[in-house]
Order: structure tokens, then sequence, then C-alpha cells
């Protein structure tokens, strides 16, 4: 098997440039879902993010069929369909989780029949699906980093507000900030993460980066800042890993990145040393209190 | 005496249906006063109209001195990763400003609520690793930290056993010494009766409001809380009520502080 050493030399290696480009996407990419999914995951909104992620396909198709950048296809259909779910869950009157899988298996139908419109549109099918190292353009590394920027940096300038919001909506909502814009702002926030990570880690499994390593950092610190560094290590580690161990072993770079997250996750979740399995054996806190989902946040705004 | 709360000819409906109308609740600065009244009565509903959170049809709704607001206590998310002294903190989230970081002056503030609610020691906990009472306290902080003259306390004691509710009566009682108005939904009628200044008893509009020694006639409650007159409740309540004069007779002096 390839050693880690011989993986640096080919990192290097000018006839395999394709590989430190999807190295650095997926890292950055990866960083960012850690950040971003420590939001997703304290506010029980996984199902939210699910489907935004899956809403990006149907804008990927389209813009794939008419030749425009992929990235903007994803990013236009994402915020169309997380403006949506934002103005939806707004209202009591239709339980959002129904709206939502509505919204987002139609979303990925819609993206399926759009792009078998292109001929020989199977191969590029699945490299949408499950992520593809090689053919990332010089620019889309660029865009990607700058993006990173853009997306920690408007989370950093709303990081106070958003706090309140995931905390307590209603009290929030007492204090007169504007829940919806906030939502918003989040949800925009996941689509541009999602966006970030489709290239290499695809469609399918990109929810993962978002979900994993901000679970297992939960289980590793009861801060929030730190636990969004801990989310974007793990991410930023396990695409490292995992490209490394796809590149060795010849193997879907999406799918090794993703067990990786989910071997942090495990481990984490075995040896975490407040909340963890072991220690929870010992008589401390339990550690599944924190999966439990938020009423508050599901249907009750 | 000036008001720290003043509703007069309050009509609230709710998706197109009535639920409040014609209310009518004046408080004075300082007090411990009750909302009571039976599920659906629009205790809830007061609160939200009184905290803006929903619009009002009909009449109005003044807060002089500031209102804070201390909702039930499963709208917060008790899973979050922040300290007591963090949730204090997003009190004054709007003052602070939005892209801007906490000041002197609002850090002296979470400071502050935190030893009127006698928090100081536990604000650097997770509020994951926290008692109920010790929850409770903290969103009452969390409401303090503006220092508003009103506080609303929606259903404070459900969920807490008796001497978490003492300890939370004992602050109450001395939050309202300081001059803070209280006002409680409750479902403890016992309670409400022996520990509030004053009560008010809601279903729809107001029934009857006035010093707990006040609202005796079983007529009362029977209409605010739509039963017979053979039901339990009112024993309970007449109970209370021959308890706290047997017990305040020889200490009339005593009655001002009691209640």
């Amino acid at each position: 098997m390839l050693t880690p050493l011989d993986f640096l030399h080919d990192l290097v290696n000018p006839m395999l440039t394709f590989l430190p480009k999807a190295l650095v996407v997926s890292m950055v990419a990866a960083l960012v879902c850690g950040v971003i999914g420590s939001h997703v995951v304290l506010r029980g909104m996984t199902f939210i993010g699910d489907a935004v992620a899956h809403s990006v396909f149907p804008g990927i198709a389209v813009a794939f069929v008419l030749q425009g950048s992929l990235v903007v296809g994803g990013i236009v259909a994402g915020v169309a369909t997380a403006v949506l779910i934002a103005l939806f869950s707004q209202t009591k009157r239709l339980r959002e989780d129904s709206v939502i899988g509505v919204f987002f298996v139609a979303a990925f139908a819609l993206g399926i029949v759009i792009i078998s419109l292109s001929p020989g549109y199977a191969g590029s099918l699945t490299s949408f699906l499950f992520g593809s190292i090689t053919g990332i353009p010089d620019e889309a590394v660029a865009f990607t980093v700058v993006m990173a920027v853009g997306v920690l940096g408007v989370a950093a300038l709303f990081h106070k507000e958003l706090v309140v919001v995931s905390l307590d909506r209603e009290y929030a909502r007492s204090l007169g900030m504007n829940v919806l814009l906030l939502d918003i702002v989040l949800y925009v926030l996941v689509t541009l993460a999602v966006v970030m990570s489709i290239q290499t880690i695809g469609n399918v499994l990109v929810l993962a980066l978002l979900v994993t390593p901000a679970t297992a950092a939960r289980m590793l610190t009861d801060r929030l800042v730190p636990m969004m560094a801990t989310a974007a290590g793990i991410g930023a580690g396990s695409a490292f890993v995992g490209l490394y161990l796809s590149w060795a072993l010849d193997v879907p770079t999406g799918g090794t990145i993703v067990l990786v997250c989910t071997v942090a996750f495990l481990l984490a979740w075995a040896f975490g040393p407040r909340h963890g399995l072991l220690r929870a054996r010992g008589g401390g806190q339990p550690s599944w209190r924190m999966t439990k989902p938020n009423s508050a946040l599901l249907g009750q705004s | 005496m000036s008001e720290a709360l003043a509703v007069r000819g309050l009509g609230v409906a709710l998706g197109g249906r009535p639920v409040l109308h014609d209310v009518d609740l004046q408080l004075p600065a300082g007090g411990v006063h009750g909302l009571l009244g039976p599920n659906g009565a629009g205790k809830t509903t007061l609160f939200r109209s009184i905290m803006r959170l929903i619009p009002i049809h009909a009449g109005s709704i003044s807060t002089p001195g500031g209102v804070g607001y201390v909702p039930q206590r499963h709208d917060v998310m008790w899973d979050f990763p922040i300290t007591a002294q963090e949730v204090v903190l997003t009190g004054l989230t709007r003052d602070i400003g939005l892209f801007r970081r906490p000041r002197r002056a609002h850090v002296q503030s979470v400071a502050d609520a935190l030893a009127r609610v006698r928090m100081t020691d536990l604000r650097s906990r997770p509020i994951t690793e926290m008692s109920g009472g010790q929850r409770q306290r903290v969103m009452i902080a969390r409401a303090l930290a503006r220092r508003p003259q009103l506080l609303l306390l929606d259903e404070p004691f459900t969920g807490l056993d008796m001497p978490t509710q003492e300890l939370l009566t004992g602050l109450f009682r001395q939050l309202a010494d300081e001059g803070t108005t209280l006002l409680m939904s409750t479902h403890d009628l016992t309670h409400a009766i022996v520990a509030c200044d004053g009560l008010t008893l809601l279903n729809r509009t107001v029934v009857a409001t006035g010093h707990p020694g006040e609202l005796r006639s079983p007529k009362l409650w029977m209409d605010t809380f739509d039963v017979s007159e053979h039901s339990p409740l009112l024993r309970q309540v007449g109970m209370v009520h021959r308890a706290t004069s047997l017990h305040q007779h020889p200490h009339a002096d005593y009655e001002e502080q009691a209640c």
C-alpha cells in the first residue's frame, strides 16, 4: 500500500496536479462545513441541511446542461430552497418536516430529469452524486478559498445573533430580532458550505460533512466556539486522511472521507472526556442527551 | 404610584379566533402578581401580546419601565453548549448591536443580574449541567439584564420540586422588594394564594383581580375555571384561604411580608 510519505510525494508530483487541488478543496470545504455544521447540529436542523444539500442538485444539473458554472447553479437553487424552507417554517399551519420532505425529493427528482436531457449524462451524474477528485479547474480552487473566507466571515459577524435564535427563538423574537432574516442567513450559509463540498464529496454524502464532525465535536466540549474549531479540525483532518486512503487504496474519495469522519465520531463518542460512553459508564453525564431534537425549532415557531 | 403595567381594553385574536377580549390589568411598581386560569384561558397569549410578539386588535398596552420575559422552560434549547453568563448576555443582544462585541457596561449588567438571582458562583457552568431551578434562575437573570421594571414569568414553577419552588419564591419576594413587578402565570393555586401580593383570574377576560384575601367567593373560581360547586379546586382554594387567615390573624403585621 502507498505510504503517507509516497502520498506527500504524489501531492507535489507535476503529473498529478489534480491531487493537491482536490486536497485543498476537500479540506477547506470540510473546515467550513465543521463550523456551519455546528449550528446545524445544535439547532437539530439536520433534516434542513439534508434538504438544502439535495435541492442544490437541480441547479447544478441546469448549469451542466447549459454549460454554465456549476457552483453558481448550485447556489441559486440552494438559496431558493433555503428561503422557501425559512418562509414555510415561520408558520405553524404545515408540519415543517413534511414540507421539507416534499420539496427536497422533488428538487432531487427535477435534477435527475434535467441532467438526463444532456447526452452522456451517466458519468456526470455519478461524479455529482458521489464526488470526484479529478477535473477541478484552477479557478474552482481559488473560488472555494474565497467563498470559505466569505462564509466564515458572515458566520462570525452574525454569530451572536445566530446563538440567540438557536438557544431560544421565542426570546429572540421578544427582543425584537428579525428571526426570519437570521434563519435565511444561516440557511444560505449552509447552502454555500454544501456547494463548496459537492465537488469532491458528492451530493449524496455532503450531509456527513455538516453533521458528523460537529456531532463528534459536541462530545468533546461544552463551549460553542471550541466546538466549531474542533469540528473544523475533525473535518479537515478527515478530508486529508480520507483523500490519502482513497488514493492509496484506489477507492472513492467522498465515501472514504465520510468513513474517516465517522471513525472520528465513534472515537469521540466512546472516549469523549465529558460526555463519552466510557465516562458515562463511570457515573458521568449520560452521553445521549445532546441528540434530543429541538421541538421549539421544528414546527413550533 | 407609577404603574409597571397598564393593559386597557385589550383584544387579541389568533388565526381569526378571539382569544382575549376587554382585558384590563394595571399593576403598580413592586410586588408579585399571580395570573391564574385554566388551559386556553389566554395567559401565554396575554404575555405574548405584552411582549409585542403577536398583534393586538383592540386596546392598549403600556410598560413604561420596560419589560423582561421569562418564557416557559421548554422553549429553551438546554442542550446548547453555553454557560450561564453567556445566556444572560444574550438578553442584551439588541443593546450590544449588530456586528459589535459586548462592552464594559454590558458585562457589568450581566454580573449584576447573576448576582440578583444568586448565580454568581455558577456563572461559568454550562447550562446542560444545571438543575431545573438553576436554569430558571438563569432565565430570570437573562430577563433582568436590561433592568426592566416588569418581569413576566410563564409558569415558572412547572416541573420543579418543592424546595426549588420555595427558593424561587424567596427570589421573587426579594426582586419585588427591590421594586420589580413580577407577573407570573401558574397552575399552582395554593402557591399563588400564599405567595402573591395580588391575583388575577383570567378566562378570555379578567374575571377578578385583587389581593388573594379578597378573592374568596367560590363563584369567581367556578366562573374562571369552569367547574361546578363540587370541584376539588374550590375545596383547595377554601382550605388555603382558611389556613392563611388562621395563620395571619395572630400576626397581622406579618401579613404584608408573607404575601
